[in-house]
């Protein structure tokens, strides 16, 4: 059994491990960096350290949405930095069971498929989450590995 | 008692000592008769032994003590100074260095113990100090032991068993170190005696007793060993019974005396050592290449037979461990002057002063408090600007410290290339921020190696054009606003322009484009990683090796690199450093919607324009500013920002060496002091990035890396 941070993108479901999660944040003032990838929004200062942060939407080629209230910066510990990634809204913890996580091979859709892990079912199939591999994603944002 | 909360101060200090004899021996080698620099050296030698031994580092203090007898027989007069024995007195300072670079990484000495060394100096002590055997010590110091037990071992072996009577009680075997001393001692005729020292029962304070015997033995000799060590005595780490060895020129009887003297001693057990104890070592045992038979061979067990012999401190505890983690943090501090602590101290003190009247004005409402307060903000400003200006002062070091190596390493260099070469340094007392001093090292060796090696000619070749026969490189440091510029200047053959431009044509590059370069730009292909790779260019010019690496690594600092160069003159390498890297003065510039950040120590001035006044030269806009032309550069558009449309424009002129460059802002926001910080590691390929900064509102600003934007 897994706890998965679940947030909501154009009403999908993603879940990222949270021992990947460092904190979550709520919007920030971000400065767009030039000439950075397109996946990019900019950097952020999160308490006197510069953090480059991600757009989930322009990530998963969803349209561009000002933020609202619910709007929220994933802060993601990576090996030996901190990457934020904007998302719409985050929903909850939820515990899903190994074996309660299908591949992914019938996953269709606008999201590029590199960085899901699988389905996990949730509330016996009645809900599912698209789980996500923290690091993937921040490499396909940045552009690094393709 | 801990001996690792010394370390650091052991490791600083031993620094400081090995630098003071790589200078003192240069000096020595220029004047070979002048005995204050023997003492001089002889000095710092044993005060390098001395720690050494107490650190429990024996085989440090084995080698040093064996380059202080050679120093003693100098300043007795009964050996000349050659400039072999210079060469192989450097070398056990390279050796001593090891040492000290291994007690910063491990906080141990290692197992290395540079027996050829050793044996070298015996030779010098003994006379029959051959040249020859001089070259590569390092390669050669591990071969030494196992294969050449030798032949002086066993012809000498037979006239001492007779002596072998004296030992009477059971033998202790000393570490190697430890019996290398002593049989010194011996051979000088010094006594050496083994101390079995009993405590009364009664005894309280064991370790202060053990103390005075220390300190009582220490004003008649020296100790050399103990056991247990003088670590473990300070703890009281022993029952009633401790063992010393001590040198001396005192008798049995008054040694005993004098330990004697000392309250709460049950009983001395005194016994004279001699020489031949080491017969009883098992262990094959090195000695000197010299075949013949000598009387006193320098013999060292090849490999301690178990940790004990090591060294005093051993074995290996938790806090060595410790240490060892203690030291590598520790590594890098910073000495501070006193009266610079004193500043820091002073200006704090101010700041509490401030903070007390910002206070009273919050609770006293009366009507001046208006003016009070922005007395006090004033007053607060010109604190933390102080405060600022002495913490980074605190941070700067001299380039001294880089600078002080290199006259050895010019020495190893002329030597090497059989050049005669002069190093002609100024300016060591410019200050650089530690973390620049830090990393400059290894370029200006570069440069220098490479001026020395490439720049001057030989010997023959000077002549033949009527120079003098030496060469001369100089070596610069001054500051020149908020950088400070390091200057390597070679009076050698130069750098040939026109033959790096055809080689550049050989390697492919158009050959219009090639011949339309300034010579500063050809120049600059010097420092491109392909340019250095071709060892044709290298041959050619003479230049070129490894440069590229020198560029980066200066550009990395935030600084630049520029060649002036005349053919048949010299040439001369220019490095310009930022003062320190951390906190840098800006000004702050609206473009389009967002903020950035320009260092102003690029900044040459701002000029407002009207749009009419820029011109288009093959496609590129220039502005002519007071008879110069000045290419211009929108900045928003590099940026990729919507371009304002507007009439007048506000010109940031930016200089980088020789070159000049306009941007193009929207406004000025001001100038201001900015902390650094790094982008991170996704986004550090953005070049024209140097970093971001946090403004006072919690904003990020991005800092313009005008070196790449030029």
């Amino acid at each position: 059994m897994k706890q998965y941070v679940v947030f909501e993108m154009d009403k999908q479901n993603f879940g990222i491990a949270i021992q990947s999660v460092q904190i979550i944040e709520r919007m920030k003032s971000i400065m767009r960096v030039p000439k950075s990838p397109v996946s990019i929004r900019g950097v952020m200062n999160l308490r006197g350290e510069i953090i480059s942060v991600i757009d989930i939407r322009r990530l998963f080629n969803m349209t561009e949405l000002p933020s609202t209230d619910a709007t929220r910066i994933i802060i993601l510990k990576m090996e030996d930095a901190m990457v934020g990634c904007i998302v719409d809204k985050v929903k909850e913890v939820i515990d899903i069971e190994d074996d309660q996580v299908e591949g992914t091979a019938t996953m269709q859709g606008k999201v590029d498929s590199s960085y899901i892990i699988g389905v996990g079912k949730v509330g016996g199939g009645d809900e599912i989450v698209t789980l996500l591999n923290h690091e993937r994603l921040v490499e396909v944002s940045f552009g690094i590995g393709e | 008692m801990d001996m690792s909360q010394y370390l650091q101060i052991f490791i600083e200090e031993s620094k400081e000592n090995l630098q003071a004899l790589n200078e003192n021996l240069l000096l020595l080698e220029a004047a070979p008769d002048d005995i204050e620099v023997v003492n001089v050296i002889f000095r710092v030698a044993h005060t390098l032994k001395g720690m050494a031994g107490t650190m429990g580092f024996a085989k440090m203090q084995l080698l040093t003590h064996s380059v202080e007898n050679v120093l003693s027989e100098i300043r007795n007069g009964k050996l000349h100074i050659t400039t072999e024995m210079v060469d192989i007195m450097f070398q056990c300072l390279d050796a001593l260095e090891n040492y000290v670079d291994q007690i910063i990484n491990t906080s141990t000495e290692g197992d290395e113990s540079y027996s050829n060394l050793i044996e070298q100096l015996e030779a010098i002590l003994k006379g029959d100090f051959k040249g020859s055997n001089v070259a590569a010590p390092a390669q050669q110091v591990a071969t030494a032991p196992a294969t050449q037990q030798a032949v002086g071992q066993k012809t000498s072996g037979s006239e001492k068993k007779a002596e072998k009577v004296a030992g009477n009680s059971p033998k202790i075997k000393f570490p190697e170190s430890v019996e290398a001393i002593k049989n010194h001692a011996l051979e000088s005729g010094i006594n050496v005696f083994k101390l079995n020292i009993t405590l009364a029962t009664t005894c309280m304070l064991k370790a202060a007793r053990a103390f005075i015997v220390y300190s009582d033995l220490g004003t008649i000799g020296e100790i050399i060993y103990g056991e247990p060590s003088s670590q473990e005595i300070e703890e009281e780490k022993f029952d009633q019974e401790f063992m010393v060895v001590v040198t001396t020129d005192e008798s049995a009887p008054r040694v005993e005396a004098i330990v004697l003297s000392v309250a709460e001693i049950e009983k001395v057990v005194l016994e004279e050592l001699t020489l031949e104890q080491e017969d009883d070592i098992p262990e094959p045992v090195a000695t000197t290449q010299t075949p013949e038979p000598s009387p006193t061979p320098a013999k060292e067990p090849a490999r301690p037979p178990s940790k004990k012999t090591e060294a005093p401190s051993k074995p290996p505890t938790k806090e060595e461990a410790a240490a060892a983690h203690k030291a590598a943090v520790a590594g890098k501090s910073v000495r501070v002057n006193i009266d610079r602590l004193d500043t820091l101290m002073n200006l704090v003190s101010e700041l509490i002063i401030v903070k007390t009247q910002l206070e009273g004005i919050t609770e006293s409402s009366s009507t001046n408090s208006e003016t009070n307060y922005s007395d006090s903000v004033e007053y607060l400003e010109r604190v933390t600007t102080s405060l600022h200006d002495a913490v980074m002062k605190v941070r700067m070091v001299p380039v001294e410290t880089v600078f002080n190596r290199f006259p050895r390493l010019i020495r190893d260099i002329s030597r090497k290339l059989g050049k005669n070469i002069e190093l002609i340094m100024s300016g060591e007392e410019t200050e650089l921020d530690r973390t620049v001093i830090d990393e400059i090292g290894d370029p200006l060796i570069h440069l220098l190696r490479n001026a020395a090696d490439h720049g001057l000619e030989t010997t023959q070749e000077r002549l033949e054009v009527d120079k003098p026969e030496k060469g001369t490189i100089k070596l610069r440091a001054y500051q020149d606003g908020n950088s400070v510029v390091i200057e390597v200047e070679d009076d050698g053959r130069g750098i040939n322009v026109e033959k790096i431009r055809s080689k550049a044509v050989e390697r492919g590059e158009p050959a219009d484009v090639v011949n339309a370069m300034s010579e500063q730009e050809v120049l600059d292909l010097l420092f491109k990683p392909s340019f250095s790779m071709a060892k044709q260019i290298t041959d050619l010019s003479g230049r070129g090796v490894g440069l590229d690496v020198v560029k980066s690594k200066i550009t990395a600092l935030g600084g630049n690199v520029e060649i002036v160069t005349e053919l048949g003159k010299g040439s001369r390498f220019i490095v310009r450093l930022p003062l320190t890297l951390a906190i840098i003065q800006a000004l702050m510039v609206n473009i389009s919607s967002e903020k950035y950040a320009i260092p102003l120590n690029n900044i040459q001035n701002i000029e407002n324009i009207h749009h009419d006044e820029i011109k288009q030269v093959q496609n590129q806009e220039v502005i002519v500013l007071r008879n110069q032309v000045i290419p211009v550069v929108r900045l928003d558009t590099i940026l990729e920002l919507p371009s304002t449309d507007t009439q007048d424009l506000i010109v940031v002129i930016v200089r980088k060496g020789e070159k000049q460059v306009g941007f193009v802002v929207d406004s000025l926001i001001g100038q201001q002091e900015i902390v650094i910080k790094p982008l991170g590691k996704y986004l550090n390929n953005i070049h024209m990035i140097a970093g971001a900064t946090i403004l006072g509102n919690g904003e990020v600003a991005l800092i313009l890396d005008i070196n790449t934007l030029v």
